[in-house]
């Protein structure tokens, strides 16, 4: 039985592995050229006027971004090391994993319109608190 | 709240993006050889230093797997689970795997049985913080950044749970 239960979890851990694989390999090449192609532009030319602003960039950025989590922290980790803020790219890593416009039609059936909607937005208002409290707490364990 | 999985059946989305990705280097390195070249350097170095906690990643994507299946998740959050079923929303949350459309027609399901709607909204909030994955956030972002972040978004799963509620009532149903 339980031999059984790991065989299934193995087959299951491996199946999530080659999913997530090419998006792995796929999203550091694409990021390695970015930052190589862009270096100074990312974090000189959109992000670094006003923390709300990036903030704002950040959140509404990942809010239509699809795809698995991993390619939020590749992405999010090389902006931060190109000089994007931590406030920017926090506001990115939130949003990507709890705002989900590509999913909305398809939360919106099963759970409710209502109840998608205000998640939703709810959730893009967290967005922009969270960076925040968060960069804030960290200056303050300092 | 987005899909774990990428477009298309079987995971074949994500196969499709990196061929489109080695496209865009192969149209890249026609324009500028050097450019490519010097972006695979940054590729192989920044991989070299990802791939252990990529490793320890996809452990716990088994252990995770082992311990947790949506028919205990059933269990655990029925109609009067109270500050336990506050628990095991947000545990199951973080534990779940998977693409999140599975997880809304088990919600669906289990708002049907009555769950509350605050459980739903919590449980779907705290998906955002990945415990397999923090291992990747730790490496990039240092472990006091993982931890405070991850104590805001389970803060905030709480808050965004009874914020539904009184929204939505204690037990609304899809509209």
């Amino acid at each position: 039985m339980l031999e059984q239960r790991l065989k299934q979890s193995a087959r299951k851990t491996l199946r999530t592995f080659i999913t997530i694989l090419p998006i792995f390999v796929g999203m550091l090449l694409l990021t390695s050229l970015a930052v190589t192609l862009l270096p100074e532009q990312i974090s000189a030319g959109l992000f670094g006027r006003h923390d709300l602003i990036d903030v704002l960039l950040g959140a509404s950025a990942g809010s239509v971004a699809a795809g698995h989590p991993v390619a939020s922290y590749i992405l999010g980790g090389e902006l931060l090391a190109e000089g994007v803020s931590l406030l920017a790219v926090t506001a990115l890593i939130v949003s990507w994993v709890t705002v989900g416009v590509v999913q909305l039609p398809a939360e919106a059936l099963l759970l409710g319109r209502r109840f998608a909607i205000c998640r939703n937005l709810m959730c893009f208002l967290f967005a922009i608190m969270i960076p925040f409290l968060t960069v804030y707490t960290l200056q303050l364990m300092e | 709240m987005k899909s774990e999985r990428p477009a298309g059946r079987g995971g074949i989305g994500g196969w499709v993006f990196l061929v489109v990705v080695l496209v865009i280097y192969a149209v890249t390195a026609l324009v500028d050889y050097e450019l490519v070249l010097s972006a695979v350097g940054v590729f192989t170095q920044v991989l070299d230093k990802v791939l252990p906690a990529l490793a320890l990643v996809f452990v716990l994507f088994f252990a995770v797997d082992l311990l947790l299946d949506p028919k205990r998740v059933e269990k655990y959050l029925g109609r009067r689970s109270g500050i336990l079923g506050w628990l095991a929303a947000i545990v199951a949350g973080i534990l779940s795997t998977g693409p999140v459309y599975a997880w809304y027609a088990v919600l669906h399901e289990l708002r049907q049985k009555g769950m509350r709607t605050s459980l739903v909204a919590a449980m779907l909030y705290s998906r955002a913080v990945k415990l397999p994955l923090l291992p990747l956030l730790v490496y990039y972002f240092g472990l006091g950044y993982t931890m405070v972040l991850a104590f805001y978004l389970i803060g905030f799963s709480i808050i965004g749970g009874l914020l539904m509620e009184r929204i939505g009532g204690m037990h609304a149903l899809p509209d």
